[in-house]
């Protein structure tokens, strides 16, 4: 808030001078407006990214039909969404059908609030941070559930009561996965644990206590797709047992609300991800920080972020939909004592003078390892693209393959 | 408990194995094919449409008796003794006069077995297969012509001066 108040003395120097009600308002009002735009604006890519992904996965093409290569089709389904009648069933609870929709969008929404995007570009800078976004993010719980029950539908109620047990139960790893970081840095302020992995990657958190981070890393990646409803876990939503789960019964805007929540939550996840385990806004080297006077944070933070929401995509078009046993034995009998005894160790190895910054070969770690996944990463790619032209090859050569074009 | 690490790691190693799947799939090309603007070539001697080039046919009415499910109609009847002599393009005097030849391509099974007893070859199978209409009453087709323009003088007896008419094809080419 801070850095708005000086942006705005800079472009406009009255301001200073006018009355304190009005800047206020100007300075809390312009990051909101900003966050809200890129909360509403998200989900256009997400969508089509989702759709084309999902497309190239099965081997198909997707949308291609509105615009070149089908990039305004979300816009057309939007505009579609927006003018569409909203039906309201004979017995829905109508105050909680349409207070749910809401409900679930502020709580994917606030977290944006506190989320770095560089050293001033925070829009509150609050030190409850983590937990604010923990307490705001459980909103959208109360959201579905409402969803579920204003329905008047079993099904939406089954949806309903699913999210609410999958919720409650990977909010316990996700939480004891979320003190491991804010033990080391002592501090809950997103701005604080950034700031404590400055000076190059192989800071981050993700190389510290080597092997012990990477596995939070992932416990806590699992735990937070849960809590999004992403697929495997997306059983509240279950299409082929629930008919949609929760969001059945909705139709026209407010069924695009749900899914504008739910892209935005997966997008938060993975901002807070990249903050607490890759440096938020900080980038791989310090050099890489400016380009001359232009800062890069915003660009790493959203980089890593929509990284990890790429790896979400990757892992729904991946697997099946997992049971609701096998959702809850992951939960409770894998994740859950895994988070535990992290939280055990690494709340030890702070107290311990010789390891209270990391195990001694962490500095050794960070680098290499990198360069290694990064290699690795590029000779798998490199493997695929082979497979995929000699694939194409063979599906050239069969008899069919060879379409005509009149 | 060994086995609980075990199981934890396989679930973890399996789920890598299914994400480099798909990530080789994410870079092949795509089997789609856009319909309209693509098309696969048909198969040689592909069975669509029924077509009957109405100038050869002698109403003899073999094709009708082979429909297995009559969606043929024809009504044929003597012609005149005063009127002039007409041939089919292969040589075969056209005896009566052809009024109605419908085919109801509704209830066509595709099987060809009319084209087989055509003693002129008149009937035949197009490749034509995009014939889908709103109307099911637009999916008969009627072949008897009016105005039909006939061979006025004996193929046979042309001889070779003459070019012969051209014969209708009976597999029709490039299909």
């Amino acid at each position: 808030m801070d850095a708005t108040y000086e942006y705005l003395v800079w472009l406009l120097p009255a301001a200073a001078r006018w009355p304190g009600w009005l800047v206020v308002t100007i300075i809390t009002a312009l990051p909101a407006l900003a966050c809200f735009t890129f909360m509403a604006l998200g989900p256009l890519v997400y969508v089509y990214a989702e759709r084309k992904i999902s497309a190239f996965m099965q081997d198909r093409i997707g949308p291609n039909r509105v615009g070149p290569m089908g990039l305004l089709q979300t816009l057309a389904d939007t505009v579609k969404l927006l003018f569409k009648e909203a039906i309201f069933p004979k017995n829905v609870d109508r105050k909680l059908f349409v207070l749910a929709p809401l409900l679930v969008n502020v709580g994917a929404f606030m977290p944006f609030l506190v989320i770095p995007w560089g050293g001033r570009l925070q829009p509150a800078d609050i030190n409850v941070g983590v937990f604010y976004v923990v307490a705001i993010a459980s909103l959208s719980t109360v959201g579905l559930i409402m969803a579920g029950w204003a329905s008047n539908n079993k099904y939406s109620l089954f949806g309903a009561m699913r999210s609410a047990a999958q919720i409650v139960s990977y909010e316990i790893p996700a939480l004891m996965i979320l003190l491991v970081p804010v033990m080391i840095v002592g501090s809950l302020s997103l701005q604080d644990i950034t700031q404590a992995q400055a000076g190059g990657l192989q800071n981050w958190f993700l190389f510290r206590y080597f092997p012990i981070m990477p596995v939070a890393f992932v416990v806590f990646f699992v735990a937070g797709l849960a809590e999004t409803n992403r697929a495997p876990f997306d059983i509240p939503e279950a299409e082929s047992e629930l008919v949609g789960g929760f969001h059945t019964e909705y139709s026209g805007f407010f069924f695009a609300m749900f899914f504008m929540a739910e892209y935005t939550e997966m997008f938060v996840l993975s901002a807070v991800a990249s903050v607490l385990f890759f440096g938020g806004y900080l980038a791989p080297h310090p050099a890489l920080q400016h380009v001359g006077p232009l800062p890069l944070g915003w660009f790493w933070l959203w980089f890593k972020a929509w990284f990890f929401v790429f790896v979400m995509m990757w892992l729904r078009w991946t697997l099946p939909r997992s049971r609701v046993d096998q959702l809850m034995h992951i939960a409770w009998k894998v994740l859950l004592p895994i988070a535990l005894v992290l939280v055990v160790v690494v709340g030890g190895l702070i107290l311990v003078p010789a390891t209270a910054n990391g195990f001694i070969w962490d500095r050794w770690v960070g680098w290499p390892l990198t360069l290694g996944l990064v290699g690795f990463l590029l000779y798998v790619m490199v493997r695929a693209l082979a497979w995929s032209r000699r694939r194409t090859q063979e599906l050239a050569a069969a008899p069919r393959a060879q379409a005509v074009t009149p | 408990m060994r086995h609980w690490f075990t199981s934890v790691w396989e679930g973890f190693f399996t789920v890598l194995v299914g994400m480099r799947i798909t990530w080789r799939h994410l870079f092949t090309d795509s089997v789609t094919l856009q319909y309209p603007s693509e098309k696969w070539p048909l198969p040689p001697k592909s069975r669509m449409r029924l077509f009957m080039k109405f100038e050869d046919c002698i109403g003899c009415g073999q094709c009708v008796r082979a429909c297995p499910v009559d969606c043929i109609s024809l009504k044929a009847e003597k012609r005149p003794a005063d009127a002039p002599p007409i041939w089919a393009a292969n040589g075969q005097p056209i005896k009566l006069h052809v009024s109605v030849f419908d085919i109801d391509m509704s209830l066509c099974c595709y099987c060809n077995l009319c084209t087989y007893p055509c003693p002129t070859n008149c009937i035949y199978m197009t490749p034509e297969y995009e014939f889908a209409t709103s109307d099911l009453t637009q999916h008969l087709y009627r072949f008897a012509k009016k105005d039909a323009v006939f061979i006025t003088e004996d193929p046979k007896k042309a001889g070779a001066g003459a070019p012969p008419a051209p014969q209708t094809p009976a597999k029709p080419a490039g299909a």
